[in-house]
């Protein structure tokens, strides 16, 4: 009877999405379990912060200080590109997110399924966090959530064999779909044709299709090309910008939401995932700045179709 | 008779939590792929020791925690367990007489049998095949089977668990 009972368990939780309740219900039970493995290492940590010395603490605050007087300075440009970037694109009569509410969530050191690559983050839905949300550190995309309990949540990595995420190479524009491989430092991109313009280093950033991820967000560098003769598509191997093993800060977004002016938290964590995409925004303004002249010159809306932002092309596309 | 049986639950939960805390305990990455499962060790034991307070109810609901913790489809380890515990059940006067080697031989089985049950449910839901250390916990769960089962036997015997 227990058996048949798991079974329908089974079905539901996989098949359809109605037990998302009952497991955040049942979370709840856990969250002890997991807060007491937690334990050890938030001691360690409080002890750590509150027994370092002066001194160290000083180290610490002038190289704290430093780094963001450069993360200003870089900001600044990062402002008047986007100010610029804006603008241009105002002329173009498309429109452009200027950032996305962030809130930052710390993992929790528990082990899940050493087969599946999850993690358990210490926000939940109190958080107004929801599943499909997507999740990054500071190098770039991580993943997203999967479950989404009162207190925590877990997520699920791009490296996890059932996750895919649609990307786009920076350098052309090429738009593909990058998989979980199962192995934690990479990404297989198994449907790209032999011909396509794809070359080690190229970086993969999120394409914004499909809506789940926003776009521009670096997602993988390209490590290997293969061109196999025999094989209508390239093998090619990537690698993951984000540190997926060892970042225990992670910022959680949401796509489409501005975020509120007087909160500095957001202003302050948006500036790491920023200037990674500094690239993006700098090869989005060039064919804008082109098009730009051509708006200048004959201003005819025939002009500015032919060659807009790739980011921008709206076709739809069929992502699972 | 009855205030006995009322004062051991605590002792056999208290196994049951450090057995799911183990679980869930971070390691090192190599010690993540032979760490033994621990909760199907602890409901062996409990199984062959009090087979009529522990049984398939108590092995449904621990593989349900399981899932939980480890982000399983809900439902995989609580039927695994709930195999593994009727069969402890069904032949425990039997396992209960053999020496600890072979106790430990069985215990390997059942342990083979809970992984092979969670493996079909993954593969009959889409998760690749995975590699041979897969049984590796099986392994290490057999080899410490004694020092489990002398240790949980010290603790029943202690606290006069009946």
């Amino acid at each position: 009877m227990f058996v048949a009972l798991s079974t329908v368990l089974m079905v539901m939780d996989h098949k359809y999405d109605n037990l998302a309740s009952l497991r955040a219900g049942l979370s709840l039970i856990v969250y002890p379990l997991q807060q007491i493995i937690e334990l050890p290492g938030t001691v360690s940590d409080w002890f750590g912060e509150s027994l370092s010395t002066r001194r160290r603490l000083q180290e610490e605050n002038d190289s704290l200080r430093t780094q963001q007087l450069m993360q200003k300075v870089q900001m600044q440009k990062l402002a008047s590109l986007e100010s610029e970037n804006i603008r241009l694109r105002e002329l173009l009569d498309s429109s452009f997110e200027v950032g996305e509410k962030v809130l930052i969530a710390e993992l929790m050191s528990v082990n899940l399924d050493p087969y599946k690559h999850q993690i358990v983050v210490n926000k939940g839905e109190l958080h107004d966090i929801y599943p499909g949300q997507p999740l990054l550190d500071a190098k770039g995309v991580m993943g997203q959530i999967v479950h989404a309990g009162p207190y925590t949540s877990t997520a699920v990595l791009i490296t996890d064999t059932s996750h895919a995420i649609p990307v786009q190479v920076n350098r052309t524009g090429l738009r593909t779909i990058a998989l979980g491989s199962g192995t934690i430092n990479r990404l297989d991109l198994p449907y790209l044709s032999n011909n396509a313009d794809v070359a080690p280093g190229d970086l993969l950033i999120t394409s914004g299709l499909g809506g789940r991820f926003p776009p521009g967000y670096p997602v993988a560098v390209v490590e290997a090309v293969q061109h196999d003769p025999g094989r209508t598509f390239a093998h090619i191997v990537a690698k993951p910008t984000a540190r997926l093993d060892r970042s225990r800060e992670v910022l959680l977004v949401w796509p489409g939401e501005t975020p509120d002016v007087e909160s500095d938290v957001s202003v302050e964590t948006g500036a790491a995932p920023a200037t990674e995409s500094d690239t993006l925004v700098e090869t989005g303004v060039s064919p804008a700045t082109e098009s730009d002249a051509a708006v200048e010159s004959s201003a005819t809306p025939a002009d500015d179709t032919t060659d807009p932002a790739p980011a921008e092309d709206p076709p739809a596309e069929v992502t699972p | 008779m009855l205030t006995r049986h009322h004062g051991g639950s605590g002792v056999i939960i208290v196994t049951f939590l450090i057995a799911l805390l183990l679980t869930i305990m971070p390691m090192p990455d190599w010690m993540r792929y032979i760490r033994p499962d621990w909760v199907g060790l602890v409901l062996i034991y409990w199984c062959l020791a009090l087979p009529e307070r522990v049984g398939v109810v108590t092995g449904w609901f621990t593989g349900l925690l399981v899932d939980l913790l480890t982000g399983t489809v809900l439902g995989q380890h609580a039927m695994a367990l709930t195999v593994v515990a009727y069969l402890t059940l069904k032949f425990h006067q039997r396992v209960r007489l053999f020496p600890v080697w072979q106790q430990a031989l069985t215990v390997l089985v059942l342990l083979v049998l809970h992984q092979l049950l969670a493996l079909w449910v993954s593969r009959f839901i889409g998760r690749p095949a995975p590699p041979w250390y897969y049984w590796a916990p099986s392994v290490t769960g057999m080899l410490l089977w004694p020092v489990i089962y002398v240790s949980l036997r010290t603790l029943r015997r202690g606290f006069r668990v009946i």
